[in-house]
């Protein structure tokens, strides 16, 4: 004992003395806590037969009012009832017995070293030597070094699958770079199509205001389609050609379009959402996952968000029969950055 | 008093405390929001465009001019078409009751049909526009309820949701929700672009197109929600706002029961 009355050291307080409960004294007490808990189990026996009876007995088609759900399933809405009231009773029925009924005096365990007595692990190591010593291990070496190789040079196979299941990489990465919209040398200039209906669009078409959803017109003969849609996918608009901006941005948009109709990839050049929501009064095209924001009338710049590039431009011009064609594909990538990409 | 002062610590008290909170502040604003003027109406004439104008002078020129020509309140009406008028005044969109980042549907319309149909005939006479769509189109009889959905789902559905709930734009806009519109404002809003929205004229999307897109929509409201409450159809942030705010709160109030000392 200190001079203040405090002790030297920290000394074991022990564990705080045991409290009965309601049930532990009182026979009444623990005559109802065994109904409360044999009532939750049989509110799961009731729940299991429920879903096995509405499983058979109820129709998936029919529908049924709830509030606040509206029309929906009768079937789903019972299985799911039934399968909770099932799990929670046994589930609040085993914590009741526990808080109840169950023992709950104070028990103290001491703890114990975790490795094994010194002679067990002696024991151990003996039979791995001995049994390296029966297989003649030491004795005949080549066995030990072809056996050692033939087992490393088996994870080969595995390894040069996934290799080739790669790809060449630069390959992959001239592709990337790649679209349907391409004209090959001395090609003709590619249509655009209406993304759903795949039919050409004149430039009378395009209304100012009016935004279309469109892909070349080599969709047709792809055999990826899903692949070639998701990079080719462009947005076409038309603005008055007084709504573009003045300084260069804007000039190299309206110059790449035809009477205030321009193209722009649909890909975010974020993580390649599809760009779609644009707002005719104000020109911005604004990414859903993101919330990347670009300015239409400054060649796509981007104006809030995560973004970092603007979105590539599709140069489009007219046909002799005045259909809008696209006499080149995209300058420079589409869609989200990678490691390699310069700009 | 003397029960109100002993809950006062109550760890419900706060809870309690903020919906009362809420509840008062939206009823004051419900009361002090502005509301559309109630303006004098002309009565009935023969000459529907005469009418129309009448309706147009007293109601629609202080923001859109005297000759519909426009001023720096509102834009010139010349060249909108019937379907615009209709569509912007038969939702109760206009009259604008507060200028705000956009006209929100209005929950009351301010004239009747008749009056509707003088004012668009007024403003259809000034030039050319899209005309108030067929009922074949706008009923969304004979249209193709797949077709309309993919073409509601390419051209739609990121502003207006896969399900036409709507959703947000930028700077406090947003695209409606189109569930539960009637087939006749639909096809309209396609025609004209009313507000943020592009134009989706009969150049870009058929009529059959059109027919094929309400029907889309009609078909959509009338299923059931097979996966039961769909919180909107927002997708995932408000399905996640529930478990955060339902689950969790659930979990935590089962992990502090099970940590009670029972005695």
């Amino acid at each position: 004992m200190s001079d203040k009355g405090l002790p030297a050291t920290f000394e074991n307080p022990g564990l705080p003395p045991h409290v009965h409960r309601a049930a532990d004294d009182d026979p009444r007490a623990a005559k109802r806590a065994e109904r409360q808990v044999a009532g939750l189990f049989t509110l799961s026996i009731l729940g299991t037969l429920g879903f096995i009876v509405s499983y058979f007995a109820v129709s998936n088609s029919t529908e049924v009012f709830v509030p606040f759900i509206g029309k929906t399933n009768l079937l789903n809405i019972l299985l799911g009832v039934c399968l909770a009231v099932a799990l929670l009773g046994i589930g609040f029925g085993a914590v009741h017995w526990a808080k109840t009924l169950m023992s709950d005096e104070e028990v103290v365990e001491e703890r114990h070293t975790i490795g094994s007595s010194d002679e067990a692990r002696a024991k151990a190591a003996g039979i791995l030597a001995a049994g390296a010593e029966e297989a003649q291990l030491k004795r005949r070496p080549i066995l030990k070094a072809t056996g050692a190789t033939a087992l490393g040079l088996f994870a080969l196979p595995l390894g040069v699958q996934l290799a080739g299941s790669m790809g060449n990489p630069t390959k992959a990465l001239e592709e990337s770079k790649q679209t349907i919209w391409d004209v090959p040398k001395g090609g003709k200039p590619i249509r655009l199509v209406r993304d759903v209906e795949r039919t050409p669009i004149k430039a009378s078409d395009v209304s100012i205001g009016a935004v279309f959803h469109v892909l070349p017109e080599t969709i047709k003969d792809s055999h990826h389609v899903l692949e070639d849609k998701a990079k080719a996918a462009v947005l076409l608009m038309r603005l008055h050609p007084s709504a573009f901006a003045t300084d260069d941005l804007g000039t190299k948009a309206k110059s790449w379009g035809y009477e205030g109709i321009v193209a722009y990839s649909k890909i975010c050049t974020h993580v390649g959402c599809p760009v779609g929501l644009y707002e005719q009064q104000t020109h911005h095209l604004l990414c859903p996952c993101h919330q990347s924001t670009f300015d239409v009338t400054r060649d796509c710049n981007v104006i809030f968000g995560p973004a970092k590039r603007p979105l590539p431009q599709l140069k489009i011009t007219i046909d002799d029969e005045g259909y809008l064609v696209a006499p080149q594909g995209f300058v420079e990538p589409v869609g989200p950055s990678y490691w390699e990409r310069k700009k | 008093m003397n029960a109100l002062a002993a809950r006062r610590r109550h760890p419900a008290a706060i809870a309690v405390l903020l919906v009362l909170g809420l509840a008062l502040v939206g009823a004051a604003y419900s009361i002090f929001a502005p509301k559309p003027a109630q303006a004098a109406v002309a009565s009935a004439s023969a000459d529907k465009v005469a009418e129309g104008r009448q309706l147009f002078l007293a109601n629609c020129a202080s923001c859109h001019g005297l000759s519909a020509e426009g001023t720096k309140s509102g834009p010139t009406l010349i060249g909108v078409g019937a379907a615009s008028v209709d569509f912007q005044v038969g939702t109760g969109r206009m009259p604008l009751s507060a200028p705000n980042v956009q006209a929100p549907r209005g929950e009351r319309v301010m004239y009747n049909e008749e009056q509707i149909a003088a004012m668009a005939a007024y403003v259809a006479s000034l030039a050319p526009g899209p005309a108030i769509p067929d009922e074949k189109v706008s009923s969304g009889e004979g249209g193709d309820a797949a077709l309309g959905g993919e073409l509601f789902r390419v051209n739609c559905a990121m502003c207006h949701n896969v399900s036409g709930a709507g959703g947000a734009l930028t700077r406090g806009k947003y695209a409606p929700p189109v569930q539960g519109v009637e087939g006749k404002y639909i096809v309209e809003a396609m025609l004209t672009g009313p507000q943020s929205m592009p134009v989706f004229d009969d150049k870009n999307i058929n009529e059959e197109g059109k027919a094929s897109i309400v029907k889309y929509l009609k078909t959509f409201e009338n299923q059931p929600n097979v996966g039961g409450m769909n919180l909107g159809n927002l997708g995932p942030v408000s399905e996640g706002l529930f478990i955060w705010i339902f689950g969790l709160v659930l979990m935590i109030g089962v992990a502090f029961w099970l940590g009670q000392k029972a005695a």
